[in-house]
C-alpha cells in the first residue's frame, strides 16, 4: 500500500445527493506523470480541489508524501510542497506576472509580517521568480500587467506561478484548456520538460497530450475510477473503450 | 512597472501641496483669516482616517462602512482620562492606538469571515454598537457628548493648546501616516493584502494563510484611524459619539473612493474636495447638499480611479506623465 507518493482511499464527495466522488482509490508514484481522464461532470475538478485542500471531503483519506493531509488546509499542503493551477484562469490580473510569480516565491519564503522592505526590489524573490518565468517562456512578459495577456499565455503563467512555490506533487487542472494548437503544443513541450522532474498529476481533456505525456492513466467516470494503466493499456481497455473513448476511438 | 501602488500624482503636485499644507498658517494670518487653519486641521486629521482607511479599502479590498468608530474611539481616549484629570499625551495617545487596535482585532476577527455585502454590513453593525456604547455611557454626556477642557500634554515638548502647534504637529502626523502606508503597501506583507484582494483563492493555493493577514492590516488600520481620533478630540475640544455615527464612516469611504482608493494621495485628494466643497457651498446657499452630491457624483463618474485618476490622465495628455 505504501510507497505512492499521492495516495488517496475511498475519497467520497456527495453533493446534493450526487456522489462527485465515489469511493475513489488513487496512487500517484514518485515522479511519474498520472493523468486522468473522464466525460464532462466525471468530478475531476471536485477531486483536484479535494487533494489540493480547498474542498473537503465527505469521507476517505489523503496521504501525501507519507503524511496523512486529509483535513490539512489548502496553504499548508502547499507549503508541503503541494501545488495546483486552476482550469479556470485564477491569478491576480491587476498585478505584472512578475508580482504573480513573486508572491508564490514569497508564500514560501517565511512569514510575511514583513513591513518595511520593498519587496519587489528583494532579488530572494525576484530570481526565482524570474527563473520560473523563463522555464515556461514568459520572461520577456515579466512587467506586463497579467490583464493584459492572452489566454495561452495565462495558462503558462498559472504552471510557472505552480512552478515557484517549488513543489514536488504538481495538480494541473486542464492546462490546455482554450488553447489553439500552437499554444498547445508549447504546454506539452513545457511539462515534457518537468516530467521526471516534478510528480504530476493532469487532467486533461487534449487525449493527443494525454497519451503522449502520461505514464499512467486514470479514468474518472460518474466520479469513479474504472480504470488504471499505461497508456497502451487504457487504450486497449474494453470498459474504457465503452464508458468513455467509445464514441471518439471507435 | 510597477501596475498597483501608483501614487499618480506627479511628484511635483505633491510637494506643492505639502508646501501649500506647510505654509497655510502663515497665509492664514496675513489674510487675517485664522478660520483657515480650523479648516485645513479637520481636513487633514479626517485626511489621516481617509489614508487609514484606504490601506484596507483600497489596497485590500475590504470595504470597512465602520471606520468612524475608530474616530470616536479616539477622541474618547482623549476625552475620558481629561475627564477625570489625566492630560498626558503619551497615555492618551497609546490608548487611543490600542483601544483602536484591539476593537479592530476582535471585530476584524469576525468580520474578515464574511465577504463582500456581509463584510460592509457586520462592520456598520460593530461601528453601531460602538456608537451607541458611548451615548449610553451617561457618565460621559451620553449623546450630549463631552468638553475636553485641557488637550493632551507632552511633559513640556510641545503644546498643542496653540492651534499653530497642533496645526504642525497634524501636519506631520499627515506626512508621517503617509511614509508608512507607503512602505507597508509595497512590503511583503503589502503585497500579500494586495494579492488577496486580487485572488483570494489563488492565495491561498500558493501557500499565503491570507486571513491573518487581511486582519493584521484591518488591525493596523484601525489603530491609524484611532491616532486620527485622538486628534480629532484634541481639535474639536468638543467630542459626541455622532462622530462615529455610520454617516461618518459613509463619508470616509466617499472620501477615499473620490480620491481614488489605492493610490498614496487619492485619499488625502478627496478628503481635501469633500472637506473644502462643504465647507464653501454651504456659505453659498443653505441647500448646498444638492449641488455638492451632484458634484461628487459627476467626479466618480467622470474620473476613473477618482480625482487621482484625473490628474494622471490629464497628466498623460499634457505630457507630464511623471510618477512619483
Amino acid at each position: 500500500m505504501s510507497g505512492a507518493f499521492l495516495e488517496v482511499r475511498n475519497l467520497y464527495k456527495n453533493y446534493g445527493g450526487i456522489a462527485a466522488t465515489d469511493h475513489v482509490d488513487l496512487d500517484v508514484r514518485e515522479s511519474e506523470l498520472h493523468a486522468i481522464i473522464g466525460p464532462n461532470g466525471a468530478g475531476k475538478t471536485t477531486l483536484i480541489s479535494q487533494l489540493s485542500g480547498e474542498v473537503p471531503p465527505d469521507g476517505g483519506r489523503i496521504r501525501f508524501a507519507g503524511r496523512d493531509i486529509t483535513s490539512t488546509p489548502a496553504y499548508r499542503r502547499s507549503l508541503l510542497g503541494l501545488a495546483r493551477s486552476f482550469q479556470i484562469t485564477s491569478l491576480m490580473l491587476d498585478m505584472t506576472v512578475l508580482e504573480n510569480v513573486s508572491l508564490a516565491v514569497q508564500a514560501h519564503a517565511g512569514h510575511s509580517f514583513r513591513f518595511w522592505k520593498a519587496a519587489r526590489s528583494e532579488s530572494e524573490l525576484v530570481e526565482p521568480a524570474m527563473e520560473a518565468l523563463r522555464s515556461v517562456g514568459l520572461g520577456e512578459r515579466a512587467h506586463d500587467v497579467a490583464r493584459a495577456m492572452s489566454h495561452g499565455e495565462h495558462r503558462q503563467l498559472e504552471i510557472a506561478m505552480a512552478l515557484a512555490t517549488r513543489p514536488t506533487l504538481l495538480l494541473l487542472d486542464e492546462p490546455m484548456a482554450g488553447m489553439g494548437v500552437e499554444e498547445s503544443q508549447r504546454m506539452v513541450e513545457i511539462l515534457r520538460n518537468l516530467k521526471g522532474e516534478k510528480t504530476m498529476l493532469l487532467i486533461e481533456h487534449d487525449m493527443d497530450a494525454v497519451f503522449t505525456l502520461a505514464d499512467r492513466i486514470s479514468v474518472l467516470v460518474y466520479g469513479r475510477v474504472i480504470a488504471t494503466g499505461t497508456p497502451e493499456e487504457i487504450r486497449n481497455d474494453e470498459a474504457v473503450r465503452q464508458a468513455y473513448l467509445g464514441d471518439e476511438v471507435a | 512597472m510597477t501596475s498597483l501602488f501608483r501614487t499618480g500624482l506627479p511628484a511635483y503636485a505633491m510637494v506643492v501641496g505639502l508646501l501649500f499644507l506647510a505654509g497655510l498658517p502663515v497665509l492664514a494670518v496675513w489674510a487675517d483669516n485664522i478660520f483657515l487653519i480650523d479648516l485645513y486641521l479637520r481636513l487633514m486629521i479626517l485626511a489621516i482616517a481617509a489614508v487609514s482607511l484606504n490601506l484596507i479599502l483600497g489596497y485590500g479590498g475590504m470595504v470597512s462602512f465602520g471606520h468612524a468608530a475608530y474616530l470616536v474611539v479616539g477622541a474618547y481616549a482623549v476625552g475620558i482620562p481629561a475627564y477625570y484629570g489625566i492630560y498626558n499625551g503619551f497615555l492618551q495617545f497609546a490608548i487611543a492606538i490600542l483601544a483602536s487596535a484591539a476593537i479592530a482585532l476582535v471585530t476584524g476577527a469576525i468580520a474578515l469571515r464574511t465577504k463582500g455585502v456581509y463584510f460592509i454590513m457586520i462592520t456598520m453593525a460593530f461601528a453601531q454598537m460602538v456608537f451607541f456604547t458611548f451615548v449610553s455611557i451617561e457618565e460621559y454626556g451620553g449623546d450630549d457628548g463631552l468638553v475636553i477642557d485641557t488637550r493632551s500634554e507632552f511633559g513640556g515638548l510641545l503644546d498643542i493648546n496653540d492651534n499653530f502647534t497642533l496645526y504642525y504637529f497634524v501636519l506631520a502626523s499627515l506626512i508621517l501616516t503617509l511614509g508608512l502606508v507607503h512602505r507597508i503597501v509595497h512590503s511583503r506583507f503589502g503585497m500579500v493584502i494586495s494579492g488577496s484582494k486580487g485572488n483570494d483563492r489563488r492565495m491561498q493555493a500558493i501557500g499565503f494563510p491570507t486571513y491573518r493577514y487581511r486582519l493584521a492590516s484591518y488591525v493596523i488600520s484601525g489603530a491609524i484611524c484611532g491616532y486620527a481620533g485622538a486628534l480629532l478630540g484634541n481639535f474639536t475640544n468638543f467630542i459626541t459619539p455622532e462622530m462615529g455615527d455610520w454617516v461618518r464612516s459613509g463619508e470616509l469611504i466617499f472620501m477615499v473612493v473620490l480620491g481614488g482608493a489605492g493610490s498614496l494621495f487619492g485619499p488625502v485628494l478627496g478628503t481635501a474636495m469633500f472637506v473644502l466643497l462643504e465647507e464653501y457651498l454651504s456659505r453659498i446657499t443653505q441647500y448646498w447638499h444638492f449641488p455638492f452630491g451632484a458634484m461628487l457624483i459627476l467626479v466618480v463618474i467622470f474620473t476613473r480611479g477618482g480625482i487621482n485618476g484625473m490628474f494622471r490622465w490629464l497628466g498623460g495628455r499634457i505630457g507630464l506623465g511623471a510618477r512619483s
